[in-house]
């Protein structure tokens, strides 16, 4: 029975995570992408822009409600689900925990503010100061609830003496040596999934039959800024997966064995992608690319790359977060190509960046950018496996005892089925009755009829 | 004055803030339902959605910060109150969940929806039955701990008098303390046949409220002696609560003032509040948690307090911008906005 408590908490805190960072990653990402596009209507005066900020705020006020709820629940979750973790960690890691409310309180006071007061003011400009506010608190709200994750796998700022935290120095828990990697690597894919989101919306529109011009030369308008965008923080983030990895090497090492299924401790060790693992644990049927792994970890195509030996038996991470790492990366991969592809076929006066299966790649990419973010989230966690608090605490050390457990699994299974199923269901029907063209009618009578095209 | 205390306080006010405006808002719920049944929601919802839209995030922020507050100064908290509330505390978060909702869908439909107004309405008075039962468990004896093992004694707490009568508090007080606001917003925005309707909530649910009050005392006598004593010596932040509960009444009856009604109210349960969050100490979960044996080390502590201040200096001014905006904007409120 122990064991099952165990696996329940665990499945219970997945799928509330997974249902969250989902929303959360949106309340990241999308208003920065509505803050620009604002700001850019209010300066070039094109509507266009204008029009698209309101449309997507008013999708992402949906999306940001089901954020605060399902946070709500993984706040409390925390307490109620792995009692024992809080009460030693909550003495090093209630610092950050709080400031993040109080980024997300902010956060929260703005958007109220922002959504109700469209029309308001005299000037464009003050409503679009607004809107910084949103995107500062939500970016730092991030950037706090990834330094408590981070020192989960790298705690630091403490000494123990008997079992128990002593000498806590909070600043120094929260820049532990995990921190700027991750944050980096969390905000920069944040924007560029909310990024390739957008783009998909668009794309998605533009391959529809029977398209007015006016509404046409409005997603034409949203897919380019969209993928300028996208292409610019999918190469950052690309950067940040690789500092990310580096990080790994030096602090993590059994992380990152365990991705690359790299058993051997050796010098020039290569990259290995997809394939499975034959009975003797081997790895078959790989993409091999030599000397890469070394180059990843250390900046050095020959250098040495600890392999899993290292690790004793009992605290090494599973075997299958090798997938998970490999599609993160791959998906990365096709963020990058697909947005820098559409800027050079763009660029390109006699190829057409609107050619249906262009358009079909970028619808692709927006669910394509979600299952990254859950992979890559899944092979993070799954990576510090078995310790909750990284050499200090295990996973069946911190979880309940309570037998309800189960049932609460149920029970939240349940929720987030009902609100998932909602939320798309209010954002369709908030868009099919209310199209485009009879916004833009309303709100911008003077536009001329598709401006290009 | 320690840090703990610092901390213990800070906390307390902003249960309190929660207390007041997390009422407001469900009761606003039970109100639009109880209006959706009787034919007159014609009457009070542009009201309630205009004032609860804007600012529901921000109710449900005072409540996470409330608990993260507490689980930070106090992580003892996390370890007797996580362990035994996993079940009501589950159902608290999925019935704020189907609220909150609500409010991302309310403007694309719902409102037509009985079974969605219900949810609205149904949830505005569980929440706080189920939150409240966190401070019955505070009182001490519904906890045993065992073996490493924490458990909730379900059969004494629900046959507990006192249990039931916080719960029976938080629930008309909540419909109180909710009708007076609308009271003062309906009179703010000249909304004459919305005033007259939640005025009449207000003078109704004043009585159970005192009630409840005073039962909650007394059964407080019996279950926890030396609180209910703790108590007794602060006589006069009882009285001066009743005071002020007089001096609602007589606003309201007298129907003028109404601005002044809600801040009576609003003095009424802050000294009522505080009383019983004095007379508490020096447990925080009886008999388990004291303020001192339990509060986190003091260098969180004082980092906690820093973020405190430093909070509070970005909060305060961004809550007077939405108050201004929206409650205080006279346009606004009669709609003009």
């Amino acid at each position: 029975m122990e064991l099952d408590t165990v696996l329940m908490s665990r499945l219970l805190t997945t799928i509330t995570l997974g249902f969250h960072i989902i929303f959360a990653t949106i309340g990241v990402g999308v208003p920065l992408m509505i803050s620009i596009a604002e700001l850019i209507g209010i300066k070039s005066k094109d509507s266009h822009y204008t029009m698209l900020a309101r449309r997507w705020s008013r999708g992402f006020v949906i999306t940001v409600a089901v954020g605060v709820v399902t946070g709500t629940a993984i706040g409390l979750q925390l307490s109620l689900v792995w009692p024992n973790f809080m009460q030693v960690a909550g003495n090093v890691i209630a610092l950050p925990l709080f400031m993040e409310v109080f980024a997300f309180f902010f956060e929260a006071i703005f958007i109220g503010i922002y959504l109700y007061t469209w029309d308001r003011f005299k000037k464009p400009i003050t409503h679009w100061l607004l809107s910084i506010p949103i995107f500062i608190g939500g970016g730092m709200s991030a950037v706090f609830i990834t330094t408590v994750n981070s020192f989960m796998n790298t705690p630091e700022g403490f000494e123990m003496e008997n079992g128990v935290f002593a000498a806590v120095n909070p600043i120094e828990a929260m820049l532990n040596p995990a921190s700027p990697s991750k944050i980096f690597h969390v905000l920069s894919s944040a924007y560029v999934t909310c990024a390739v989101l957008l783009a998909a919306i668009a794309a998605f529109m533009l391959l529809r039959k029977r398209l007015s011009a006016r509404a046409s030369a409005y997603h034409k308008k949203a897919l380019k800024f969209t993928l300028i965008t996208a292409f610019v923080f999918a190469a950052i983030n690309f950067l940040a997966g690789d500092v990310s990895a580096k990080f790994l090497a030096d602090e993590q090492p059994e992380k990152l064995a365990a991705a690359e299924w790299h058993f051997e401790t050796e010098e020039g060790a290569d990259l290995i992608l997809f394939g499975w693992l034959n009975e003797d644990n081997e790895p078959t049927g790989v993409i091999r690319i030599p000397n890469l792994l070394s180059f990843l970890a250390h900046g050095d195509f020959n250098s040495e790359v600890a392999g899993l030996e290292e690790t004793p038996g009992d605290e090494q991470p599973p075997l299958w977060i090798h997938y998970m790492f490999d599609l993160m990366v791959v998906i990365g991969g096709y963020l990058l190509g697909i947005s820098l592809l559409y800027l050079i076929v763009s660029k390109v006066k006699k190829w057409n960046e609107h050619h249906k299966w262009m358009l079909r790649a970028i619808v692709l990419s927006g669910p394509l950018a979600f299952l990254a973010i859950e992979f890559g989230w899944i092979y993070a966690e799954e990576g510090r496996q078995p310790w909750i608090l990284r050499g200090y605490m295990t996973v069946s050390e911190a979880a309940t005892t309570s037998s309800h457990i189960g049932l609460m699994f149920l029970l939240f299974l349940g929720l987030y089925i009902v609100l998932g199923t909602l939320c798309v269901i209010v954002l369709r029907k908030l868009f099919r009755h209310n199209p485009v063209e009879e916004e833009l009618e309303k709100h911008y009578p003077t536009i001329e009829k598709g401006d290009e095209s | 004055m320690s840090y703990e205390i610092i901390g213990l306080t800070v906390l307390w006010i902003f249960l309190y803030g929660y207390l007041i405006v997390a009422s407001v808002d469900f009761g606003a719920g039970f109100f639009a339902y109880y209006a959706k049944i009787t034919k007159k929601d014609h009457i009070i919802n542009q009201l309630i959605s205009r004032y609860l839209s804007p600012v529901w995030e921000v109710t449900n922020v005072f409540f996470v910060f409330f608990f993260v507050g507490v689980v930070g100064f106090f992580p003892d908290t996390a370890y007797y109150y996580g362990s035994a509330l996993l079940v009501p505390a589950s159902i608290a978060i999925i019935l704020l969940a189907i609220r909150g909702s609500f409010y991302a869908f309310e403007n694309y439909g719902s409102k037509q929806s009985n079974i969605y107004m219900f949810l609205y309405g149904a949830t505005g008075l569980f929440i706080p039955a189920s939150l409240s039962v966190a401070l019955a468990i505070s009182e001490g004896g519904f906890i045993v701990e065992d073996g490493g093992a924490v458990s909730l004694q379900y059969l004494e707490l629900f046959t507990s008098p006192l249990a039931w009568s916080i719960v029976g508090l938080a629930i008309v007080s909540v419909l109180f303390i909710s009708s007076t606001f609308l009271t003062f917003y309906a009179s703010y925005a000249n909304d004459k046949p919305a005033l007259k309707l939640v005025r009449n909530y207000a003078l109704f649910w004043s009585t159970p409220t005192i009630i409840a009050g005073l039962t909650t005392f007394i059964f407080l006598s019996q279950h926890n002696e030396r609180h209910f004593q703790n108590m007794m010596d602060l006589w006069w932040m009882l009285g001066l609560s009743v005071g002020f509960f007089m001096i609602a009444m007589w606003l309201l009856y007298q129907g003028k003032r109404y601005g002044l009604a809600f801040i009576s109210v609003m003095l009424q349960f802050f000294f009522a509040f505080f009383a019983y969050g004095i007379g508490h100490y020096p447990y925080i979960l009886d008999p388990f948690i004291t303020v001192s044996d339990g509060a986190t080390h003091p260098s969180m502590g004082i980092a906690l307090i820093v973020a405190f201040i430093g909070g509070l200096l970005l909060l305060i001014p961004a809550l007077i911008l939405l108050m201004r905006l929206f409650l205080f904007d006279a346009d606004y409120v009669k709609g003009k906005k």
